[in-house]
């Protein structure tokens, strides 16, 4: 009976002393789960999840201090991805993909003060001082930090309208299971 | 012409089976055998039978309104009844009511609605039923009367029949009746080490065989009415020849096999396939089309595997009767089958990798003259 | 001499209803007060208007030309003035307006040219591939793919064969099998311009047994030409289905992703090879079709040689208005046919207008997949539609794709024989879509990302030169300084 102990505990702390040692040997710098992560985020750091950006975003996911639900825009497609990164099982039930919307001004109200033109993530606001601006459509994430500086809420976020070449049908619904 | 403008995907165009047509297609097939059956065994396989598709439809309507759905809806499908139905035939027809209730509860309710309710459920509801039956009560479910037509002088009346269904009395003349079955028979005298010629004196016609007039479960004895029925069924296109001929086929193919190997010890394809349950289970168990593979060449695999169980729990198990264990057990593959044996995809390989084109296009030989 | 046919995988035979049209001949209908003529009609870009509100037109004059390599222009159908251009309901599902020109015919109907004939057969192929785009001809089976884009695929790929799809195998239609039995000439014509066109070496020309008298007249007009065969074909949904013909005629698959010309084969529709005859020959562009106006809500079913831009509701008028009030509208056969608004006009693509009475829609109330595999028997393509469709309703759009979603060619076949009348090809219809928009949404975010990431360098940038112009600044104020210094002591010193 002695002799299991010892050999046991002798066992334990051998091995105990090479994880240790590979710990310290192996160690990874960066977090490449993080790395990942960004990766499929959308990159237009608009800071909707409430992080300062994508980055961050990313590296707190990493941590496990944030929902895989956490990004508005990359909706349930990016939930459902980052769940099977992660591997976590996550409740997506409650996730609906946002209406996705574009900024669009109003040119009665613009006074060109170019407040949103340097809040713009993705540079999408085009215009020049005292001139009224104007939103690209294919670069505007629909983040809506353009809409929070705006000082004559002349910045609207509207939805797409759908038009033939983008309407998708709708999924049809059961009405018993 | 409000609804022209909501947007309804086709096609606009349907064809004319529903699920409860189905169900009574499947339920009309088995009408002959079932009459024949009630004829056989008189007033108590009556009352069995009405018990147990009550049963079935109550437990389906509570189930249902449980979930709250609407139960009308449900019951509309004709499943329940169906479940019911096939539980009864593969009872023996003497059995106690009770075991038409706890049956009929447990198909239904375990079962099925377990799992989700029609459609849903892995295991055929009427076979995991009689499982559960035989052997939480094997007494109840081994015990087999010999065959007392109605119009026989001397088989139970009405009242006696109720009598025998609800109390369990039989009356003293009637002491005598009971009776093994076939392959009962045949598994207690082989195990004896008796020679297979003389077990089956006396035991096995087969003339008799196919009409069915011997001991055995409610309906299923008569191989004959069940494989008009099962015939119906494919005519009406019902059901696919494919898990039938796979079934009966391999059972056939072992039987005889093992018959030219050992003649004494193991029964020819004859006895294997006119006793029992294995018609039944071939037309009618077996084919349910919630548990059994979508797709034709899965159930070809499907039956072949419920055939080859059959025939290994008839010989070498230690129950006489294998059928309701070889289809559970081939329920519980068809979810693998299914994942596996697909059909192959328009212009791709079996592997799903799209064909490659040959290299230069040629016409045909063929020239138009 | 017989051609050997091969047999496809699954099908159905819904019942075809074609009795109370095929047995009618091709009459006119009445020039309708408006024509909205959408500027998209095709498969790909959209038609750029050349004329503007108020303009007058002549009969077959240009009013949107093609934009890019897969377009199609858009001619007059009648003359008149244009009033508008501007949206207007169009026969899509969604019920959505596209971009339309709108004429009031001036009843005259003048040509903008008087006709003249020209041998096509003097032709080179490449000319006449241009005189086929520039009448702006589309698939005229319901694809509406540019025909003139399948045929400069000659060019670049040896053709051998040219299939003609005389199959009509949905239900109700019947234009193209009366367009086979009252203008084979014709029809042939165009078949022989296309050969010419392709530089194939034959034509088969495909129809379905339900259909002899249009077989006998093609056979007999076919007589001038033997590179042409009429070849009969078994009447099975959906075998009109370009890889489908393909493979009856052939045996051969069509690999996903690949076209008909890498098999050295194009196929071409009866009616897409009539308008050719007509614009080859005649110069004549396309602005009118045969339609098939039936079902069972129609008072008095008929094929109508119809004006492109032909507003449903006066299509229907002609025919003797509704017998009762149609469940649905349809654009196309009931199998994979659209339901469309009511005032969307007439297009290229347009072989029938059906309305269907409740009775003839059949369909259950949806109920639970009994998993009995009819769809799977069904499906011509090989695919398990009950097991794409559980999980397309789980939201498991990667499950659905592994099991070939996208190999369906949604022709309801599936949907047709279920027992439990579960909408497959809704389900279908919408995960395609819900991919194609997770693809875009995709893509859009990778150009977002690209954008912010060089914003952010931008800034940066800005911010180092910013402060790299501010050190070098003081650099030069202190250089400046300890010159003055210098100086200073300089003058102290001396």
């Amino acid at each position: 009976m002695y002799a299991a102990i010892v050999v046991l505990t002798a066992m334990g702390l051998s091995l105990g002393f090479v994880l240790g040692l590979a710990a310290r040997l192996f160690r990874v710098e960066a977090d490449p789960v993080a790395e990942k992560i960004e990766a499929l985020m959308p990159g237009s750091q608009c800071g909707q999840c409430g992080y300062p950006g994508c980055k961050p975003a990313a590296e707190a996911l990493a941590r496990g201090e944030a929902s895989v639900t956490l990004c508005p825009p990359g909706g349930r497609a990016l939930a459902e991805e980052l769940a099977q990164l992660l591997g976590v099982q996550a409740d997506l039930s409650g996730v609906k993909d946002a209406v996705p919307m574009l900024a669009r001004v109003d040119e009665d109200l613009c006074i060109g003060c170019l407040k949103c033109l340097r809040a713009c993530p993705t540079d999408a606001v085009i215009g020049a001082a005292k001139q009224i601006h104007c939103v690209l459509p294919e670069a505007c994430s629909g983040c809506g930090k353009c809409v929070d500086v705006c000082p004559t809420e002349c910045m609207q976020m509207l939805p797409i309208e759908p038009t033939v070449r983008t309407w998708r049908w709708p999924k049809p619904v059961l009405a018993a299971a | 012409m409000s609804d022209v403008y909501s947007p309804v995907a086709g096609p606009h165009t349907h064809a004319t089976a529903g699920v409860g047509g189905i169900m009574l297609q499947v339920m009309l097939a088995l009408v002959p055998a079932t009459l024949f059956g009630i004829w056989l065994y008189g007033w108590p396989a009556l009352n069995l039978f009405v018990v147990t598709l009550s049963t079935c439809a109550i437990a389906e309507a509570l189930s249902v309104r449980i979930g709250g759905r609407s139960a009308a809806a449900a019951l509309g499908d004709g499943s329940a009844l169906l479940t019911g139905w096939l539980l009864a035939m593969t009872l023996p027809p003497w059995a106690p009511w009770w075991i038409g209730v706890v049956g009929g509860l447990f198909a239904v309710m375990v079962g099925k609605q377990v799992f989700g309710g029609i459609g849903q459920n892995l295991f055929n509801p009427a076979m995991l039923a009689r499982v559960v039956l035989l052997i939480a009560f094997p007494l109840e479910l081994t015990t087999w009367i010999a065959p007392q037509p109605l119009t026989q002088t001397g088989s139970p009346g009405f009242v006696e029949g109720l009598a025998i269904t609800f109390t369990g009395v039989t009356p003293e003349r009637l002491d005598a009746v009971s009776s093994a079955t076939l392959l009962g028979h045949l598994k207690t005298e082989i195990g004896r080490g008796t020679q297979l010629t003389a077990a089956l004196d006396g035991w096995y016609e087969p003339s008799q065989a196919w009409f069915g007039h011997m001991a055995g479960s409610f309906a299923e004895t008569s191989a004959l009415l069940i494989l008009l029925g099962g015939l119906y069924l494919m005519v009406r296109r019902i059901i696919d020849w494919q898990i039938p001929a796979a079934m009966l086929g391999t059972l056939a193919l072992l039987a005889s096999l093992m018959h030219m190997i050992a003649p004494e010890r193991y029964a020819d394809a004859g006895v294997h396939l006119l006793s029992g349950g294995v018609m039944l289970g071939a037309f009618f168990i077996a084919t349910d089309p919630v548990t059994s593979p979508s797709t034709l060449r899965g159930r070809l695999l499907f039956g072949a595997g419920c055939g080859l169980l059959v025939y290994v729990i008839r010989s070498f198990g230690g129950y006489p009767e294998g059928v309701a264990f070889a289809v559970l057990l081939m329920n519980a593959v068809t979810p693998l089958i299914d994942h596996y044996v697909r059909p192959r995809i328009y212009g791709r390989d079996i592997h799903g990798r799209p064909r490659t084109i040959a290299s230069k296009p040629k016409p045909d030989a063929e020239k138009p003259s | 001499m017989i051609l050997r046919l091969f047999r496809i995988r699954g099908g159905v035979h819904p019942p075809e209803h074609k009795h109370p049209t095929a047995s009618r001949p091709i009459e006119a209908c009445p020039l309708p007060a408006r024509l909205y003529v959408p500027l998209q009609q095709h498969i790909g870009a959209p038609a750029e208007p050349v004329v503007q509100v108020g303009e007058k037109v002549l009969k077959g004059q240009l009013i949107g030309h093609a934009q890019g390599p897969v377009s199609a222009p858009v001619h007059a159908p009648t003359s008149g003035t244009v009033t508008t251009i501007a949206p207007h309901a169009a026969p899509h599902p969604s019920g959505l307006p596209v971009v339309c020109v709108t004429i009031e015919p001036d009843g005259e109907d003048r040509w903008e040219s008087a006709p003249a004939e020209t041998d096509p057969f003097l032709l080179t192929p490449r000319e006449i591939g241009e005189r086929v785009a520039a009448a702006g001809i589309v698939g005229m089976g319901g694809a509406a793919f540019p025909s003139a884009v399948k045929l400069g695929a000659a060019t670049r790929t040896p053709i051998h064969t040219l299939i003609i799809n005389g199959g009509e195998c949905e239900p109700y239609l019947t234009c193209d099998d009366r367009l086979m039995r009252e203008r084979a000439v014709e029809v042939i014509d165009g078949v022989r311009i296309m050969l010419h066109g392709t530089q194939a070496t034959r034509a088969l020309i495909a129809i379905e047994e339900n259909k002899p008298s249009a077989i006998r007249e093609l056979k007999r007009a076919a007589r001038i030409d033997e590179r042409v065969m009429v070849v009969r074909i078994p009447a099975l949904y959906p075998m009109g289905s370009e890889k489908h013909m393909i493979q009856t005629l052939t045996g051969r698959e069509l690999p996903p992703g690949r076209l008909p010309a890498d098999l050295g084969l194009i196929v071409h529709n009866v009616a897409t090879a009539f308008a050719v005859h007509r614009a080859v020959r005649f110069g004549r562009p396309l602005i009118s079709r045969i339609v098939t106006v039936g079902g069972g809500a129609l008072r008095e079913p008929r094929n109508r040689e119809v004006l492109i831009g032909t507003p449903i509701e006066d299509l229907v008028e002609c025919c003797g208005g509704f017998a009762e009030e149609p469940a649905r509208l349809l654009m196309g056969g009931p199998m994979m046919g659209q339901v469309i608004p009511w005032n969307a006009p007439v297009v290229k693509g347009t072989s029938g207008v059906i309305a269907l009475t409740r009775e003839e829609i059949h369909i259950g109330e949806t109920r639970a997949c009994i998993r009995c595999g009819r769809c799977v028997s069904a499906c011509p393509v090989g695919l398990m539609p009950l097991e794409m469709a559980s999980r397309i309703r789980a939201d498991q759009f990667d499950g659905a794709v592994d099991h070939g979603l996208n190999d369906c060619i949604s022709c309801g076949s599936c949907a047709f024989v279920c027992p439990a009348s579960i909408p497959l090809v809704q389900f279908f219809n919408f995960a395609k879509g819900e991919l194609v928009a997770r693809k875009t949404a995709q893509d859009k975010s990778q150009v977002l990302k690209l954008m912010a990431e060089q914003r952010q360098a931008r800034l940066e940038r800005e911010a180092r030169e910013k402060a790299e112009a501010a050190a070098r600044k003081k650099a030069e104020r202190e250089a400046a300084k300890r010159a003055e210094q210098e100086a200073a002591a300089r003058e102290t010193g001396t």
